[in-house]
């Protein structure tokens, strides 16, 4: 049995190693979040705007993203992004474009999924008042889908937490990689690697009880 | 055959049933009747165990059924029970759903558990649905699978939960004339209805609940002659008034 | 951007010549061998892992069904544990971590512990599939097996179970074809799959293109090939009468 020895858990090492990437982890979770629901809105209304010329496409993009694994789609950006801009980029700035453009995937088929749960007799009522297509869907439907999916959306996005760790294909500094290099520099990384599961359950865990919280609160709304 | 003393139940704070206390001797029929939510599929539920109690104790056969030492298992594998949704078992055929109890449970060799499924299907008529699953069933037919599932297991008395509440009105008959058949040959019989006519026809007491509480327990005569609470009273005029 | 370079998969791994078979011979093996190889351990860690998963994943989801109050604590506990930590993490504790502290571990193969930490977390989804499948039966059914004298554990056998599993097919399936996909994180602790392969011939032959899309092609059709084999389960279990099923 190996002793375990915490104490050179330091506010410096954590403000030295951890906090960096804690910062980067949290940036990435929050860009791909808002970015990522923002394109996944566009790409739900593509493919439930009945044109075979807008289905199509995003159809074939969330199911292009959905079939490949998270890390290759990770190292497909790495490669890819500095052919098209001519530039080599780092590994920071392609994790956030990567995660942005693979979540809004994800955020599309729980916003295709919200908008299909509004009855079609709201969208009658919005065209009924004289709206538009971008009134009714702005004003009416949209915000009826958010509000029905705000606990899968975060539910995602408590996912989209975790799978942040796995920049580690590219060598991004997150959360995770700063509990390695400390690891690695203290020679304890028995140590470190423990307190960065800890730290992630926490996170993730006290998230999804508040998400559990919110759909109960939501429940009783209806 | 079956005696109720003194039952109370609680879902956390809130009091289901109230010290009940009734019998049901070999070979009667007992109608429990009154309002939705009285408690009175609570009640039917404790008698087998399917619903805990907290006060009181059942005997089936001499055997309580509140002493944790009992074999449940045992103890229901000899009492009957239909419920309101039929829930025979979706995933298998008529003949399955008569045998798998007889051969897992009473051990009997599954030609044995088969001829006697098939008697008691060809007895409620539905002999040439053997070979078909629940769901391609009518509502009535699924029924009286549910009842020829019930009787399988040669019971010593059965249980009815609201065995026609869930039926389309055109099916009532269907499975009461089964049940009829059956009080009819002596099968000792606790049924939780709002058929009155079957009441009339065939029952020797009736029970009325009301919020937990049994409130009246007399012969099917007198029930129906002159019950003697007001709110028995009201139920009848509401059930019987069309 | 440069043209295409297929014949990258053919040129051997040491020599860098291009064998004529395409496949290695005398020692050598091209890059094809390897790609070829690396699907292999890219499906073994997949299979094994799901039926790790399948196992521990139904256990705790029915334990999480049981009146038992001690037993749904077990099953939710585990659940939430390996729900809510990143799987690369868990990758990490299982190689680093749990052979440290627990000596008698120390000599296992890194792949059985990536099939282990793969299991384990895919286990807690699929607990939650296997719980919600058997709490969607209405709760009659359970009484209906306890009230023909089926003790707890056979009324979980033959009724419970048959239908909760038919129910939660297409969730399965899915978490199936995620196992695949999330079988690319044992790229970290130098497993020689699919993703590992992409990361090392990308950086040897710099036809990085070429080698994605060979090995994002073959993470498409594994995922499709499970999709089709839980399509052809589904149908050969459906219950007759049942919706979307066979009629008379």
């Amino acid at each position: 049995m190996l002793a375990l020895d915490f104490a050179f858990f330091t506010p410096d090492v954590i403000s030295g190693y951890i906090v960096k990437g804690f910062i980067f982890s949290l940036q990435l979770t929050l860009v791909a979040m808002i970015g990522g629901i923002v394109l996944g809105t566009l790409l739900a209304l593509m493919r439930l705007s009945g044109k075979t010329w807008l289905v199509m496409p995003a159809a074939a993009y969330v199911n292009t993203m959905r079939s490949v694994p998270l890390v290759m789609v990770i190292l497909w950006f790495f490669l890819l992004i500095p052919l098209v801009i001519g530039r080599p980029l780092g590994a920071e700035t392609s994790a956030l474009i990567t995660f942005t453009l693979f979540e809004a995937a994800y955020y599309s088929e729980i916003m295709r999924a919200g908008i299909q749960s509004v009855s079609r007799g709201q969208v009658a009522a919005g065209y009924a008042l004289g709206m538009t297509y971008r009134q009714t869907m702005g004003l009416i439907v949209l915000p009826q889908a958010f509000r029905n999916m705000l606990p899968v959306l975060l539910t995602q996005t408590i996912i989209l937490f975790q799978d942040t760790s796995l920049v580690y294909a590219i060598g991004a500094y997150d959360l995770l990689k700063g509990f390695e290099i400390a690891g690695k520099n203290f020679n304890r990384p028995v140590e470190t690697y423990l307190v960065a599961a800890v730290l992630y359950f926490i996170i993730s865990f006290s998230l999804s009880m508040l998400v559990r919280k919110l759909q109960q609160r939501i429940a009783i709304v209806r | 055959m079956i005696e109720i003393k003194n039952i109370s139940k609680w879902y956390g704070a809130f009091r289901v049933l109230t010290d009940c206390t009734t019998q049901v001797e070999k070979g009667e029929v007992i109608v429990v009747c009154g309002p939705s939510g009285s408690g009175k599929s609570t009640l039917i539920k404790c008698v087998n165990g399917l619903e805990a109690f907290q006060q009181g104790d059942i005997f089936v056969n001499g055997t309580s059924v509140g002493d944790p030492k009992t074999n449940l298992p045992k103890l229901r594998s000899h009492v009957g029970m239909v419920f309101q949704h039929f829930e025979l078992f979706p995933h298998m055929t008529i003949t399955e759903n008569l045998s798998i109890a007889q051969v897992k449970v009473l051990g009997r060799s599954r030609d044995e558990a088969n001829e006697r499924g098939m008697k008691l299907l060809d007895r409620v008529g539905l002999k040439q649905h053997a070979h078909k699953h629940p769901g391609q069933l009518s509502g009535g037919q699924q029924q009286r699978v549910a009842i020829a599932r019930a009787l399988s297991m040669d019971p010593i008395c059965m249980l009815f939960d609201e065995p026609t509440s869930a039926l389309d009105p055109e099916m009532v008959n269907e499975v009461l004339d089964v049940m009829v058949q059956l009080a009819q040959e002596g099968m000792t019989m606790m049924v939780v209805t709002h058929e009155m006519g079957f009441a009339r026809k065939v029952s020797n007491r009736v029970i009325f609940m009301d919020q937990g509480s049994i409130v009246e327990d007399a012969t099917k005569e007198d029930f129906f002659g002159k019950p003697r609470s007001e709110r028995a009273q009201q139920f009848l005029s509401k059930i019987l008034s069309h | 951007m440069s043209t295409w370079d297929w014949q990258v998969f053919c040129k051997e791994t040491t020599s860098g010549d291009v064998a004529p078979s395409c496949f290695g011979s005398g020692g050598d093996i091209t890059y094809l061998d390897w790609l070829l190889s690396a699907w292999g351990w890219t499906l073994s860690v997949s299979v094994l892992a799901l039926l790790v998963a399948l196992l521990l994943g139904s256990l705790m989801g029915i334990l999480r069904t049981t009146p038992h109050r001690g037993l749904v604590l077990l099953g939710n506990a585990w659940t939430e544990l390996f729900r809510n930590i990143p799987l690369l993490v868990q990758i990490f504790l299982w190689y680093h971590v749990v052979p440290a502290l627990i000596p008698p571990l120390r000599g296992v193969p890194s792949f059985i512990l990536v099939v282990m930490g793969l299991g384990l977390f895919t286990s807690a989804r699929i607990s939650e599939q296997v719980r919600a499948g058997i709490q969607s039966l209405a709760g009659g059914q359970r009484m209906a097996g306890l009230a023909m004298g089926f003790t707890l554990p056979q009324t979980y056998r033959h009724v419970l179970l048959p239908m909760a599993y038919r129910i939660i097919i297409p969730p399965l399936t899915s978490e199936s074809m995620n196992i695949i996909k999330n079988s690319s994180v044992a790229f970290a602790v130098s497993i020689s799959e699919l993703t590992l392969f992409a990361l090392q011939a990308q950086e040897e032959t710099s036809r990085g293109i070429e080698v994605y899309l060979a090995v994002s092609g073959l993470y498409f059709i594994s995922a499709f090939a499970i999709n089709r084999a839980a399509l052809f389960i589904e149908n050969r279990v459906r219950v007759p009468g049942m919706i979307g099923g066979g009629g008379h």
